[in-house]
This record gives structure tokens, C-alpha cells and sequence, in this order.
């Protein structure tokens, strides 16, 4: 019926993983309203193993679907497995989005690593993934801080290495 | 997933073709065929449909026959309008003024303008939608050639000041053409009452067929030639004519005429519960642009704390279709340049969503979309990561 495979209509109408953890190990925000998107994710920590993970998503239907997907993905890896988890790999277990969403999906890989950043701050252990990872990185004010040319430039790249 | 239930809530994407519409056509894709260029008796009978639709679309906005040239499309209307008359004005003036919230048909014709070296002014518009009549006649200056400001807005229904621009245009010896699209069948409009010099016009708006518009080109307005063939359309628009569609064209142009004061007092009504339902049953949702002097059927609301594609697809599985200005919708990502001239922030323009009711809309079918936007709104809130509480 839409642009979207059953997969992702799917985790977008029956969201897994929905709310907020109380008392999380770590927490991660992406995005912004302006910009269309915003996800927020909470995890807990056992042994450097990712035991739960919510998330609340203002965005569009493959920005639900996607941060559903990728919360039932980090649920029960290691931080360092959770971490090596890529924006194609979001993509890919969607089971692919129309190119012009494929940025949706860059959200919830990003809003992870700033979860798990959150939690190694708070507990001053060190992963390799999160090297040169900033959470703040591309909120700059430039452009309302919604980089859409940036966005095309990656949405291009994929396409064009797919 | 599918819905059994279809409610159309997008009239002023497109509109379906009503029955005396498409029985007046059937008959010229099979034994009424003829090439209206052709002398004998099938091609004359072609030609004259050709000449009851012309009249029958003039008579809608007040016009003569001769002065109804059709078109494929109001797009091409609007593209032969502005950049023939700035070709044909150049040795005058390279200056073309528009307004910020124009349909891409005409915004798009004018950034090529641009590219050959023409200025163009985008007039803002206010919060509500409307152009300032005093910073159009500001913006005049002696190499201006034309004023193109739409009649109504695709998005937000506002209806600009038709006839006042006229007055300006013409007190500087300035053309005006206005994009009609929208107004056609929704608003009153005489040309010649306004005093407009052209205006672009589209059948698939008015329950007529898809592939078929027209330009309105004043007697005494010297618009150059745009497409070159065997002399169709007086020798302005050549190529065998879409005959099925302008018979269409014309035949809705006179059901819209005929019905046009009922049609618009019954898309009031239906329009005016629906916003006032919608503000009963929802909180925090935000009315986008003017209810007065605004297209009948539509109504631009957003609401808050949501995305707008997310609301449009859950609605799409209850069958119901809507437009939305989110980023997440168009092609560019960028979110509704109409709403972002009216000085809408993004984060509001996101969760913005256009209903558009139409002739074959009923009061139940908007009871049903007000029960399954409740449930969509109360869902999507559930799930966002912003709400009223923690605020933008």
C-alpha cells in the first residue's frame, strides 16, 4: 500500500522497546524537532552487556521504524557488539528503505553511541567504537542545524556504494 | 492493511473526474476521433467541442472564447505566461516580481529566469498568507515587465488580493498574470472585473480530466508564439489538440459554473466543523494561515509534538489520504516553502498536515477521519520523545 516494505510498517505501527528506562545505565539523544527527527534512548547495563533499551521518537514513519528495529538489535549484545552495529546494518534489517529515508535511519545508530557515550562517561571505561565519537557533533546552528545537504551527500554516497 | 473505507481528503492535489464529465468525453476517443484540423464532417465535429469547451471555460472566469488558449497543463500555462512575456518585455526591463509562497510551476520558471540574467523580487507574505500591497508597489521599478502573484494557495488556501494587484500592475504599465489554479471553481473570478492580463488555469482541479489546463491570455496582450507546428490555438500553442481532455475540461468548467455558489457554501460548512472539531477533540494543534478569504475546502493544522508523514501513513492505513508540509513528504527535504515564508517554525511546519474536502465529501466521512486522527495523534504522542511537558 505505500512506499514502505512490511517490515517497516510493521515496526512502525507495533513499535517495540517504546518509553523511558527509569534510573538508565546510559542515555542518548539524536536529532531535533526543527529537523524533522529526534530519538530518545535509555539503556541498562549488566557486565558490558546492553540487558534493555527504550526509545521515544518524534519523526516520520522509517524514523519509528527504525529506532524499534535497532533497539531490538542492541537488546542483549555487548556494548563493543552494540557499538560495531552501522547505519546499513539498521538498513539492512528494515530489510531496505526508499533512498530518499535513508538518512531516518542514520538516527538511531547515532543516538546509541550516544547512549553507550553516556554511560562510559558516567563510568570512565573506554570503548574503541566510541574513538572520536561526539555527541554534540552535528548540531551545529548552521541551516536551522538540519544539515539537508549533508543528508543528500550521504543519502548519494550509499546509493552510489550500494 | 488496505482499508475498505476511502476517504479522499486531498482536493486540491487532484480531484476524480464526475460522470457527466467522463460520458461527455468517451464519445471523442472512439467515433468522434476526427483531427479538428481536418475538413471533413468528423474533423469539424471535432473542432467544434473544441470551440463549445472554449466557451464554456471562458464563460467560468468571465472571458472571451478567443482569449482561452489551452494548454497541457496549469504548469506550462504558468511557464508560457512568465518567461515569454520576460523574453518579449527584455529590450524594456529584466525585472519580474513573484511571491515567496508560489506554486514550484511558477518559482521554478523564474529561477531559470534568473539563470538568463533576469532579477526576480519574492515578496513575502504575513502570518497569515497575504502579500503586502504597499511592498509590491515598492518593489515596482522601471524595467519591471510582470507581476505574477497566485490567485489562491495550494497549501494554505489564502486568497490574495486579486483585484488591487491588478489596479497597481496596470498603474505602472506593469502585466499581471496570476496563477489560478487553485481559485478555479473555488472562487468567483471575472477577468475582466479584476482586470487581469493572464491566468493560468487546470482541469484535473475541477473534476475534469488530468493532462489538460489553459491560459487566459487578455485581448490586446501580445504573448509570443510557445510551441511551433501547424497552427493550433490561434498559432500560440501548436500540436493536435488534446481533444478528449478539453471536451472534459470545458464540460467540468460548466458544471463549476453552474454549481460554483453551492459548491462553495458546501465546502465552508464541511471545512469550518472539521477545524472546529478537530480544536474540540485535540490539544495543542495549531490552525496554519487564515480562515477568511481562503479557499472553502481547505484547512492547513498542525499538530504538535508529532511528524507529519508518520500522522499521514497511519491515516493511509484507515483509508484516509492527506498532504502533509513535512520535510519527511518531498523530494528535497526540506520542509513547505509556503509555510516557512508565512514565518511557521520547522519543528511546527513537521507536524503540519493539508485536508482538502471536496464535492463528494460527506459529514460522516469526516466523523470517521476525526475518530481515527484522535487515535493517530494519541498514538504518535505516545511514541515522540517531545510532548507538552518537556516542549520543543
Amino acid at each position: 500500500m505505500s512506499m514502505y516494505n512490511d517490515k517497516v510498517i510493521d515496526h512502525f505501527t507495533n513499535p517495540h522497546n517504546v518509553g523511558e528506562l527509569e534510573n538508565p545505565d546510559g542515555e542518548g539523544t539524536y536529532g531535533s524537532p526543527v529537523c524533522g527527527d529526534m530519538m530518545k534512548i535509555s539503556i541498562k547495563v549488566t557486565d558490558d552487556v546492553i540487558t534493555d533499551a527504550r526509545f521515544k521518537t518524534f519523526g516520520c514513519g522509517s524514523a519509528i521504524a527504525s529506532s524499534s528495529v535497532a533497539t531490538d538489535m542492541i537488546i542483549g549484545k555487548t556494548i563493543d557488539e552494540a557499538l560495531a552495529i552501522t547505519n546499513k546494518d539498521v538498513l539492512d534489517e528494515l530489510g531496505g528503505l526508499p533512498p530518499i529515508k535513508i538518512h531516518c535511519s542514520v538516527l538511531a545508530d547515532h543516538a546509541i553511541k550516544s547512549a553507550i557515550y553516556d554511560y562510559a562517561q558516567k563510568n570512565g571505561k573506554t570503548y574503541a567504537g566510541l574513538a572520536g565519537f561526539d555527541p554534540n557533533a552535528d548540531e551545529s546552528d548552521h541551516n536551522h542545524g538540519c544539515d539537508v545537504e549533508n543528508n543528500m551527500d550521504e543519502i548519494v554516497n550509499k546509493l552510489t556504494k550500494r | 492493511m488496505e482499508n475498505e473505507r476511502k476517504i479522499y481528503l486531498d482536493y486540491s492535489a487532484t480531484t476524480p473526474v464526475k460522470e457527466a464529465v467522463l460520458a461527455e468525453m468517451i464519445p471523442y476517443f472512439t467515433e468522434r476521433f476526427g483531427n479538428p484540423s481536418s475538413l471533413y464532417t468528423v474533423g469539424q465535429d471535432s473542432k467544434n467541442a473544441i470551440s463549445v469547451a472554449r466557451e464554456r471555460v471562458a464563460a467560468l472566469i468571465g472571458a472571451q472564447p478567443g482569449e482561452i488558449y489551452f494548454t497541457s497543463s496549469g504548469t506550462e500555462a504558468d511557464n508560457w505566461a512568465v518567461i515569454e512575456t520576460a523574453h518579449a518585455k527584455a529590450a524594456k526591463g529584466r525585472h519580474i516580481i513573484t511571491s515567496a509562497i508560489e506554486h514550484h510551476a511558477l518559482l521554478h520558471s523564474c529561477e531559470h529566469l534568473e539563470k538568463e540574467g533576469f532579477e526576480v523580487t519574492y515578496l513575502g507574505v504575513d502570518a497569515e498568507g497575504f502579500i503586502s500591497l504597499a511592498e509590491l508597489e515598492a518593489a515596482i521599478r522601471p524595467d519591471t515587465t510582470l507581476i505574477s502573484i497566485m490567485f489562491a494557495n495550494n497549501e494554505v488556501g489564502t486568497i490574495q488580493p486579486v483585484a488591487e494587484i491588478a489596479q497597481i500592475a496596470k498603474a505602472h504599465g506593469v502585466l499581471f498574470h496570476t496563477d489560478a489554479v487553485q481559485a478555479l471553481g473555488n472562487v468567483e473570478i471575472d477577468v475582466k472585473a479584476l482586470g487581469v492580463d493572464m491566468l493560468s488555469m487546470s482541469g484535473h482541479k475541477i473534476y475534469g480530466p488530468k493532462g489538460i489546463g489553459a491560459l487566459y491570455i487578455r485581448r490586446g496582450v501580445n504573448l509570443p508564439t510557445h510551441m511551433y507546428g501547424g497552427g493550433q490555438e490561434s498559432g500560440k500553442r501548436a500540436g493536435t489538440e488534446n481533444l478528449t481532455g478539453i471536451v472534459g475540461f470545458g464540460k467540468a468548467a460548466q458544471l463549476s459554473k453552474e454549481n460554483l455558489a453551492a459548491h462553495i457554501a458546501k465546502l465552508t460548512e464541511l471545512r469550518n466543523y472539521f477545524v472546529e472539531q478537530v480544536q474540540a477533540r485535540i490539544q495543542d494543534v495549531q490552525v496554519n494561515g487564515n480562515l477568511e478569504r481562503r479557499l472553502p475546502g481547505n484547512a492547513n493544522i498542525t499538530f504538535k509534538y508529532i511528524e507529519g508523514e508518520a500522522l499521514l501513513l497511519l491515516l493511509d492505513m484507515k483509508g484516509i489520504a492527506v498532504s502533509t508540509g513535512s520535510a519527511c513528504s518531498s523530494a528535497s527535504l526540506t520542509p513547505s516553502h509556503v509555510l516557512s515564508a508565512l514565518g511557521v517554525p520547522w519543528e511546527i511546519i513537521h507536524g503540519s498536515i493539508r485536508f482538502t474536502v471536496g464535492d463528494f465529501t460527506t459529514k460522516e466521512d469526516l466523523d470517521y477521519t476525526l475518530d481515527a486522527l484522535t487515535e493517530a495523534v494519541a498514538k504518535l504522542r505516545s511514541i515522540s520523545s517531545v510532548s507538552k511537558d518537556s516542549g520543543w
